[in-house]
């Protein structure tokens, strides 16, 4: 057990473990998401040795986009299931809608209240850019922000991208080398949606969608699932789980005033005259605060899951990790640190880039990988003697999230 | 027909033309889009978190502001947007850095593209047609570089 993992086990006996990971391949498969998550929720059960009715406790991440049973995803799940009395509960909080169910899950259980927990989270997605409900909505930003300016989410990657190039010398081989690196890390991963290697050449290929960022830079919608099964240390003791990937951390802080990086679907930022900045950004503060539940840095980070929405997103959240300085991810990834078997490998899993994005499943996605990844069980896109990893993602109005497991 | 801006409040229409903004009567800290009606909301709770203010004055914002970011749609953007042109040609947005300390985003002006911008150049407020309906033009406030 290495330092680190000591650290990070001092309060084992209050620690959550990970019993169980299961997704269903992402994809277009056109089908209900109930299905998906179904089929992720029995996959992390059978991996866990579980049986569903030692169940007591079932979170399903919220999908806006499938009516009403979306809206209550933590009962349709739990009746899919078969109704074995568990308490349930749904939870929404747009790409960090994975991890605070996880949350929900991980705080009921160091409370005392339940064992065994299930967390579901599935999508069905339409085609093409991701546009707001219908009707007139002139009191709500993400209406107001493609009525007025015609501002689509790619563009707010863009954003970021151009900032890359003015300020830091990044070039557009440069975020193509993102697309390759996770193209390259996906081709073995079974619940991926794209398994094809990408050249430089074909993403500078691709149309240009928003300047800088061609087609292939930015991640599609897909249709996915997974799912995990969190345990009491003392049930893992149990039941004979040894060494288990535990839970070292979930942060899920909102922004401190004043939020100064202008975000999605907000047409402007708050002001900074009256305070000053802020001492981090949001993304920033994101990762900081799981690395302080953890009691840990950035320095005993093996592996990292980060929200690739665009090649050069994954850039920007691996110096929001404090995975290196400000402006030094492209000298990173260009030295092949950030490929699995250089200092600090960087979705492994393939990250959005081979998955597509499945908005209440993708966070959960992150801590099936890391689950896998620190099990040494992430065969073909193996990190090896991977112990502690981190994920990170950030959503529309206030939402991120950041989990640290250990093992 | 006359042009009359697409969103009520947020900007004024002269040559030289403003951004208007809520300013908190407490502790002066200033918010856009402004307090409107027209926009669904009438009341003002200062956001910062250090003030319960709830009383607010309209206050303009300066007209000139350098370039934080920029990119451009080149594909038509979804509903609700409408294109002003059929078959759909290409624009400009940018997020400006203001000197009240806030960044707004805008489209670029008619006839600009994301060659024309650099990230802390300096842009300027206008105002333009953003679309054409029963009532005539629809106009909204863009960004426009200054040419030194
Ligand atoms: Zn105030």
């Amino acid at each position: 057990m290495s330092d680190v993992s000591k650290q990070v086990g001092k309060q084992v006996g209050k620690q959550v473990v990970i019993a169980g990971a299961g997704m269903h391949p992402w994809g277009k498969w056109g089908r209900n998401f109930v299905e998906y998550g179904v089929h992720a929720a029995r996959a992390a059960l059978k991996d866990s040795g579980i049986a569903w009715s030692d169940v007591d406790f079932v979170v399903g991440g919220e999908t806006v986009r499938n009516g009403y049973a979306g809206y209550v995803a933590g009962s349709t799940f739990a009746s899919a299931l078969g109704w074995n009395g568990a308490r349930i509960a749904t939870s929404y909080a747009a790409c960090a809608t994975g991890a605070q169910a996880i949350d929900a899950a991980r705080m009921r259980i160091l409370a005392g209240l339940s064992e065994v927990a299930l967390v579901v989270g599935a999508d069905t997605t339409p085609k093409g850019f991701l546009a707001p409900n219908a009707g007139e909505r002139w009191d709500d930003p993400d209406w107001l922000r493609f009525r007025l300016l015609g501002m689509t989410n790619p563009a707010y990657f863009a954003l970021y991208a151009r900032r890359r190039m003015d300020l830091y010398g990044a070039t557009s081989e440069d975020f193509a080398q993102v697309k390759v690196k996770n193209a390259r890390h996906g081709l073995n991963n079974p619940y991926a949606r794209f398994r094809k290697e990408s050249s430089v050449e074909d993403v500078l290929a691709s149309p240009v969608v928003s300047d800088p960022l061609h087609l292939l830079d930015i991640c599609a919608t897909s249709d996915g699932a997974a799912a995990v099964v969190l345990v009491s240390a003392e049930y893992a003791r149990k039941h004979g789980l040894t060494d288990p990937v535990r839970v070292a951390a979930v942060s899920t802080v909102t922004p401190t005033f004043p939020n100064t990086v202008i975000d999605m679907p907000l047409l402007s930022t708050d002001s900074s005259a009256v305070t000053g900045l802020p001492e981090r950004t949001f993304k920033e503060a994101i990762g900081q605060a799981a690395y302080e539940e953890a009691g840990i840095g950035p320095e005993d980070v093996d592996v990292a899951e980060v929200y690739d929405l665009s090649t050069a997103l994954e850039l920007d959240w691996i110096e929001d990790l404090q995975l290196c300085g400000r402006g030094e991810a492209e000298a990173l990834l260009r030295a092949g640190d950030t490929t699995i078997g250089g200092r600090i490998p960087v979705n492994p899993s393939g990250g959005l880039a081979c998955f597509g994005e499945a908005v209440p499943a993708q966070a959960i996605a992150q801590v099936c990988e890391l689950t896998w990844q620190l099990r040494g069980q992430a065969e073909g896109r193996q990190v090896e003697g991977a112990r502690v990893g981190i994920t990170a993602n950030q959503g529309l109005f206030g939402h991120g999230s950041s989990v640290i497991l250990a093992r | 027909m006359t042009a009359t801006p697409v969103i009520e409040g947020w900007f004024t229409t002269e040559a030289e033309p403003h951004l208007l903004a809520s300013r908190c009567a407490t502790c002066s800290n200033v918010v856009f889009p402004p307090v409107s009606t027209a926009a669904g909301a009438a009341a003002f709770f200062c956001r910062n978190p250090a003030c319960d203010g709830d009383e607010y004055d309209a206050v303009e914002l300066s007209r000139r502001g350098t370039v934080w970011s920029y990119t451009d749609a080149q594909y038509q953007p979804p509903a609700p947007y409408i294109a002003p042109t059929d078959p759909y040609e290409p624009f400009a947005l940018a997020a400006v850095e203001l000197p009240e300390g806030l960044v707004v985003l805008g489209q670029v002006a008619a006839g600009h593209g994301v060659d024309d911008l650099r990230v802390g150049a300096e842009v300027e407020l206008v105002v333009e047609t953003l679309n054409v309906d029963e009532t005539g033009e629809r106009t909204i406030y863009r960004w426009k570089p200054v040419t030194a």
